[in-house]
């Protein structure tokens, strides 16, 4: 029943993450139970559901940073956390993981020396990606919450990477903000062919994404294009799809969707 | 290993310091204010003063590094910078050895200066070579920054860092033969003593106090020292994990 809206696709050169049977137990929890879904290559995939569903751990699965994952993971034709990929993808927590203590500029010239690509363009175009070419000289730790994800976001950006696994880039930021971080991705996504995973829990984001996983309790509800959602539930929005989704997994209303169906 | 990620890491952790003139001014000062204070306390027994600086000499460089490596790698986990580095092509090695030559450069500035106001201006006599004691002190602060990396693993949050400092160097302090010699001290304390690192750091500045050239008990002390460094480093490392819970 589930993943109807659309079937995972065959891992091969179209995508750039593939997972078959996923499984994170931590501390006798499951986490994540046995997941199975494709992130395309040069698209924007959406990780959307609520606070605690497993997105975090998911992302970190994909970027190898977590422990205890069992089952398949392949990201860009590797097993996942292989030490080839390290240079290949750009991460961002949900914390600023900058440091306080330096400026902008300073943040993101040690940043590109541990990438090592010595392109020395990099710096300053990545801080004009996210926009804040005016406080490159200014302590990080002077900054706002929002200018400070935008400093972790740049950091990402540095050395051009395939794939950018981004947890809730947009928390906190006011719409003009959100607006031009999203015509950023697909920018990036556009002329630079790189992958985006970007999580959120903010449904109306969804829009925004060509493909989404929805999750829920560590598992994920459906995959596919915000408009193949809509469809399959008949529902309006993403958000209603979601709601529809997570009502049939439960059991409950069994035939609504197909009566809400027009 | 990398020398260019190694060298970007000290650099960088440096600049850190930089912003912070408060901290960089009570690591090198503090030690020379306390070591003329002990001059006075010692005034009426020089010789005394010559025993107690010496050893305080190999001792200061040893907590500051700890105190300052430990709360920065602490940091460093707790802000999620490690975490990104870690999915970064950067070695541990290459981590360890930044902070380890970024802290030891401000040693070398910490221990010159304090081991210059002791020699030339407090008087403190030494039979030997000051630039002995200043390896040595080079050696402790290095024994210092290992041990801060090593201890952090352990620490959850800067309180428990900060508490680390006298529940594992306060021992080392009482048993090093700074209060009384080692030889006089209850068997079982000199046995346990005689494992600890920080005694082997106390007994090269003396070492370097009653004796004109390098002994061989002045190389096994400067031995002991390294490698005890080497080791907490080479668990340091074991507890920077790339994968977590």
């Amino acid at each position: 029943m589930m993943n109807k809206a659309e079937e995972p696709r065959e891992p091969g050169p179209g995508s750039a993450v593939h997972a078959s049977g996923l499984t994170v137990v931590r501390g006798g929890r499951t986490v994540l139970d046995a997941l199975q879904f494709t992130v395309p290559r040069g698209e924007i995939t959406g990780l959307l559901g609520p606070s605690g569903c497993g997105k975090s751990t998911l992302m970190r699965a994909v970027v190898g940073t977590q422990a205890a994952v069992t089952g398949t993971l392949d990201v860009l034709g590797l097993p996942a956390g292989h030490r080839d990929l390290r240079p290949r993808i750009g991460y961002v927590t949900q914390a600023a993981s900058v440091y306080l203590d330096l400026t902008v500029r300073q943040n993101l010239a040690y940043f590109a020396a541990v990438l090592g690509g010595d392109a020395p363009g990099h710096v300053e175009r990545a801080i004009a990606d996210v926009d804040l070419t005016s406080h490159a000289t200014a302590l990080a730790g002077n900054l706002s919450g929002g200018q400070l994800n935008r400093v972790s976001l740049a950091v990402a950006l540095l050395g051009t990477p395939e794939l950018l696994v981004l947890d809730e880039p947009t928390v906190g930021l006011d719409p003009v903000l959100r607006r031009d971080l999203w015509e950023l991705f697909h920018r990036l996504a556009a002329e630079r062919g790189a992958t985006l995973l970007v999580s959120s829990h903010v449904m109306d984001e969804a829009e925004r994404c060509h493909r989404l996983l929805l999750m829920r309790e560590g598992r994920i509800l459906a995959q596919g294009a915000p408009d193949a959602l809509r469809a399959r539930t008949g529902a309006p929005t993403v958000e209603d799809a979601f709601l529809r989704l997570v009502d049939e997994a439960a059991g409950k209303f069994p035939h609504q969707a197909e009566e809400n169906v027009r | 290993m990398s020398t260019r990620r190694t060298l970007a890491t000290a650099r960088r952790v440096l600049l850190q310091l930089r912003h912070d003139p408060r901290t960089i001014a009570l690591m090198v000062v503090v030690p020379c204010v306390l070591l003329t204070l002990l001059c006075w306390v010692y005034d009426a027994s020089p010789r005394t003063f010559d025993t107690v600086g010496a050893s305080l000499l190999g001792i200061f460089p040893l907590i500051t590094m700890f105190l300052v490596t430990s709360i920065a790698t602490l940091r460093e986990r707790t802000s999620g910078t490690l975490e990104r580095l870690l999915s970064m092509p950067l070695g541990k090695g290459d981590l360890l050895a930044g902070y380890a030559l970024a802290f030891g450069a401000v040693a070398v500035v910490q221990a010159a200066l304090a081991t210059g106001l002791a020699v030339l201006a407090l008087g403190l006599d030494v039979t030997g070579s000051a630039w002995l004691l200043l390896l040595v002190a080079l050696a402790d602060a290095f024994l210092g920054t290992a041990l801060g990396l090593f201890v952090s693993a352990f620490a959850a949050s800067e309180f428990q860092a900060v508490q680390f400092m006298p529940a594992v160097l306060l021992p080392q302090i009482l048993l090093c033969g700074l209060l009384m010699p080692r030889d006089r001290m209850q068997p079982v304390l000199e046995a346990v003593s005689n494992v600890l690192p920080m005694s082997y750091a106390v007994d090269g500045m003396q070492q370097v106090l009653t004796h004109t050239g390098v002994t061989g008990d002045f190389v096994r002390d400067l031995a002991v020292v390294a490698g005890s460094a080497a080791l907490a480093l080479a668990l340091g490392a074991a507890t920077l994990r790339r994968r977590t819970a």
